[in-house]
């Protein structure tokens, strides 16, 4: 039962995480009707900026800043410059072009910074809460709490965002129905590449609380979790940012009761076997009302 | 010759081709007659025959001509470019796209391993026997990703295989009673025959230790001429219209009674034989089977090779593989001496190049590509003609 | 076949009011338009005139260039030759995103809500561009089309064939336009609301002197609420005249408006 609730409330924390990654998917899916797989470099990328700061004596609230901004630069960048030619092209393409950015940002970052891994001091302490003497419920910590809050204000963030304000009309305008946003006078080049800013700085922030999590970074530390965030944005229905929460959550308790329950080893195929099952059941997610997107 | 239908000795050599490519469900005398100007053969199967034989002159010529390090980059070559020829039967063709082709070589490679483990005392089984059960195996579990695989499509299927690629190799590592974890499996080199050690002492006077490594190349490039031979008949037989049909014209394909989904199983269980070879030539080339040989990235890397080689044809992912081959050490020689970085980190150069190359093929080159690109492009064109008289 | 304008004093009229426009010249100046895709011509030289207060109806088959014409017209299509001039200004390489601050809505063919949005963000979007709109403004598009006002926080994807033209023709309306691009309003519509739906145009025209380009298939629902009918066939003006005088030519009717 003890190990139950540990795993339990550790899976939380890990699906917060996952529920980052899969919201940046989100954000970006939404605009641009594109799975960005170089979300988890260009995380990567973001993150040892931070640590740079932090080597230079900044602050971890610095870093994160400093993450966040490199963050919305790096992808209004990517997407005027690399993502803007191939956007409503054959899918294929898209894909490919992520798959080249996913490559060559790594690449980048460990030409950079080196190849190996390298601790990472999280903000707040790892050490879980003693609940009762001999009790200590290990995956429950300040650093955990801080990640999940920073997850879930995100989320609240980016849903007032789009649901109470003129400039997220425009995003969502611009993203389902691109002709008719123009026709309007919305300049949806702008929002696309905002969509792919915020994006980029969300899954910054995934990639800073990431490594927290696990206290270490290196260039390919975010090879899984772009899988991992993935299937959670197709739990959710890769449209929906609160899908992609509630996905990132399920997976987090699924996998961590795989890795409690059985091995670390098996995580990825667990996440395999939980993607194609969602994907030939319920293509449309877990929460799909309207008609089934073809997956 | 290629211009007149009936030149003497052809029909004789076409009764002769009926068999061999009946039993690749092929039609091969209307295949090839795309009228090419040429001086080879129209019959697609005699022709390719001949790209066999010359492709085969020209292996013993270039192992023959090099060293022992090239012979072993020959093998690498060899194994690479028979996985990229399966992903571009199955991207180029069928329009599928798959990332998991790193995790079925390895499933390929683990077969060829437990088979040939140094481990075993007992006499090791014959290597075609090894080679085929390792096919065997990979076409089985191909099969198996193939059926949810024809479901899905561009960036779930993206996706779905990314998973494969990243979930696949922990299986090694969860058993690894059998499959020794981390370190992986050791493999025990296949012997060279004594004629094998006469002839290279006739060719060009080779002796000694590396003729062991210069049979695995041999057998490695033996291995990449027969796989291309098969992809290039299936390729130009009614089987690849079938798939061309099935990726371009949808609707029309399944009004004409083709199954779609059966038919793209069909094309991922060919691609993942064809990646069952190459994990299998791997183990022999590299003599070792594990996880850390089969990260995303060789996935990424294959899909590279395919994509800047050309998407569709197979002259292409020979030509990508090359390149995932002879790129990195010249790379890694400018980075250590210009840049002054570390081997290990220089090493990453050559992964920021395949990147830019797929970014930038994508966006400069996609036409200029053969094979899909060009189809896709006179799709899309047809498809703007449709819509075109379809308003007013 | 003569030129039509000049036959409606109130139509003058409310052009004066509607943009300063001076008597005699459009407010929607379409000169020598050509368009093509690829190789295929679309448009050849067409000329047309909208004036405020006037319902002008571009009418012919399928093919013909109908929705070519308008997305030349709003830069979703960019020409090859010709000019286009709103209100005296040529905004023939204006980007699409600034014809509505130029006075110009375009309706899309096809209905385009938004179909994840809810009927009252449908509407936003078409006021987005103004910056802050009063409420009023709102509930006078929801008056004008009550049946979407009963479900303007329902998505837009539940709406009927008929409340998705008044959604859009609403939204529209939102951008403030003098001059109002409809693409085939009437498709797939039952006749009655065709009918109301024109019903509806007829009144806005009337009262906020627009000007309406109305481009349809159904000729004689068009030419019944027109002022002025061009017809199109291959690209290429083939009239322009008086809605009645086309709609009362039967030689005219049976070799292009299938009726």
């Amino acid at each position: 039962m003890e190990q139950f609730i540990s795993l339990t409330l550790g899976g939380v924390v890990n699906g917060s995480v996952y529920a980052a990654f899969a919201l940046a998917l989100v954000l970006i899916w939404r605009s641009t009707r594109i799975v960005n797989f170089a979300q988890g470099s260009m995380a990567a990328a973001t993150t040892f900026i931070a640590v740079a700061v932090i080597d230079a004596g900044g602050s971890y609230w610095l870093a994160l800043v400093v993450a966040l901004l490199s963050g919305l630069v790096m992808g209004a960048l990517i997407e005027r410059v690399v993502i803007r030619p191939v956007e409503g092209g054959p899918e294929l393409n898209a894909v490919i072009v992520t798959l080249g950015l996913f490559v060559a940002i790594q690449g980048i970052v460990a030409l950079v910074a080196g190849v190996d891994e390298r601790a990472f001091v999280p903000p707040f302490s790892t050490v879980g809460y003693e609940v009762r003497e001999g009790f200590t419920l290990l995956s429950l910590s300040r650093n955990s709490i801080w990640t999940v809050g920073a997850v879930l204000v995100t989320m609240l963030a980016l849903i007032a965002l789009f649901r109470f304000t003129r400039l997220g009309l425009a995003m969502r305008a611009s993203a389902f129905g691109q002709e008719v946003a123009r026709l309007l006078g919305v300049r949806v080049g702008r929002m696309l590449t905002l969509g792919w800013a915020l994006a980029a700085a969300v899954g910054a922030l995934a990639g800073m609380l990431i490594a927290g999590d696990v206290s270490f970074i290196g260039p390919t530390f975010m090879d899984t979790l772009i899988v991992f965030g993935f299937v959670a944005a197709v739990l959710g229905g890769l449209d929906s940012p609160i899908g992609a929460v509630v996905g990132g959550l399920l997976l987090g308790l699924a996998l961590n009761y795989v890795r409690g329950y059985l091995d670390d080893s098996l995580l990825g195929m667990a996440a395999l076997v939980i993607l194609v099952v969602v994907l030939l059941v319920r293509p449309g997610g877990l929460f799909s009302t309207t008609a089934a997107r073809r997956a | 010759m290629s211009e007149t239908q009936t030149p003497t000795g052809d029909p004789g050599a076409a009764s002769d081709a009926a068999p061999t490519t009946a039993t690749a469900g092929a039609n091969a005398p209307s295949a090839g007659a795309g009228g090419r100007r040429s001086l080879l053969p129209r019959i697609t199967l005699l022709r390719h025959l001949l790209v066999l034989v010359v492709g085969a002159a020209v292996a013993v010529l270039l192992l023959e001509s090099t060293e022992l390090n090239t012979n072993i980059k020959l093998g690498n070559v060899a194994y690479l470019a028979i996985a990229a020829g399966g992903l571009t039967l199955l991207t180029g063709l069928s329009g599928q796209i798959s990332l998991g082709h790193g995790a079925l070589m390895a499933v390929g490679a683990y077969t060829t391993a437990l088979m040939l483990d140094v481990e075993r005392s007992e006499e090791p089984p014959s290597l075609a026997l090894v080679f085929l059960a390792a096919v065997a195996a990979t076409t089985l579990v191909g099969a198996l990703v193939g059926v949810a695989a024809a479901r899905l499509h561009g960036p779930y299927l993206a996706g779905a295989t990314l998973a494969l690629a990243v979930g696949l190799p922990g299986l090694a590592l969860y058993f690894s009673d059998t499959f020794n974890g981390e370190q992986g499996l050791t493999i025990r080199p296949p012997e060279r025959p004594e004629w094998f050690t006469e002839t290279v002492e006739q060719l060009s006077g080779a002796t000694g230790r590396g003729l062991n490594d210069k049979w695995v190349a041999y057998i490695a490039v033996a291995c990449l001429l027969i796989s291309y031979f098969f992809l290039a008949n299936l390729m130009r037989s009614r089987m690849g219209r079938t798939w061309r049909a099935v990726r371009d014209q949808e609707v029309a394909a399944e009004l004409a009674g083709i199954s779609l989904g059966a038919w793209r199983v069909l094309a991922f269980v060919v691609s993942a034989a064809a990646a069952g070879l190459a994990g299998a030539v791997l183990a022999i080339v590299v003599q070792l089977a594990a996880p850390g040989s089969f990260l995303p990235v060789l996935s990424l890397s294959l899909l590279t090779a395919v994509v800047i080689g050309g998407l569709g044809t197979l002259t292409g992912a020979l030509l990508g593989s090359a390149l995932l081959v002879f790129l990195p050490p010249w790379l890694i020689d400018l980075g250590r001496d210009v840049f002054d970085m570390e081997e290990a980190q220089a090493s990453q150069s050559s992964f920021v190049v395949y990147g830019l190359l797929l970014v930038v093929t994508m966006l400069f080159a996609p036409a200029g590509l053969v094979g899909t690109i060009r189809l896709a492009l006179l799709r899309r064109r047809a498809a703007r003609a449709l819509t075109r008289s379809g308003r007013g | 076949m003569t030129e039509a304008h000049g036959s409606s004093a109130v139509g003058l009229s409310k052009a004066a009011s509607g943009g300063g426009t001076a008597t005699g010249t459009a407010l929607l100046d379409v000169q020598g338009l050509s368009a093509s895709y690829g190789p295929v011509r679309a448009l050849d030289g067409v000329s047309l005139r909208a004036e405020a207060g006037r319902i002008t109806a571009v009418l012919g088959a399928n093919g013909a260039g109908k929705t070519t014409l308008l997305r030349t017209i709003s830069g979703l299509v960019r020409p090859t030759a010709g000019r286009v001039v709103l209100d005296g200004q040529d905004i023939t390489r204006a980007p699409v995103e600034a014809m509505v601050h130029k006075g110009m809505a375009h309706v899309p063919e096809g209905r385009g809500v938004i179909a994840e949005l809810t009927v009252d963000e449908n509407l936003r979007v078409g006021s987005l561009f103004r910056g802050k709109v009063g409420r009023e403004e709102f509930d006078r598009v929801y008056d004008l089309f009550p049946r979407i006002a009963e479900r303007r926080d329902n998505p837009a994807h539940t709406l009927s064939g008929g409340e998705r033209q008044m959604l859009v023709i609403g939204r529209a309306l939102l951008a403030r336009p003098r001059v109002l691009l409809l693409d085939e309003p009437s498709l797939g519509l039952a006749p009655k609301i065709v009918a109301q739906i024109f019903g509806l145009v007829r009144q806005l025209v009337d009262s906020e002197g627009l000007s309406v380009l109305l481009v349809e298939q159904n000729a004689r629902s068009a030419l019944s609420v027109a002022d002025t009918g061009v017809v199109l066939n291959l690209g290429r003006v083939v009239v322009t005249d008086d809605a009645r005088t086309l709609a009362a030519d039967e030689d005219l009717r049976h070799a292009y408006l299938g009726f």
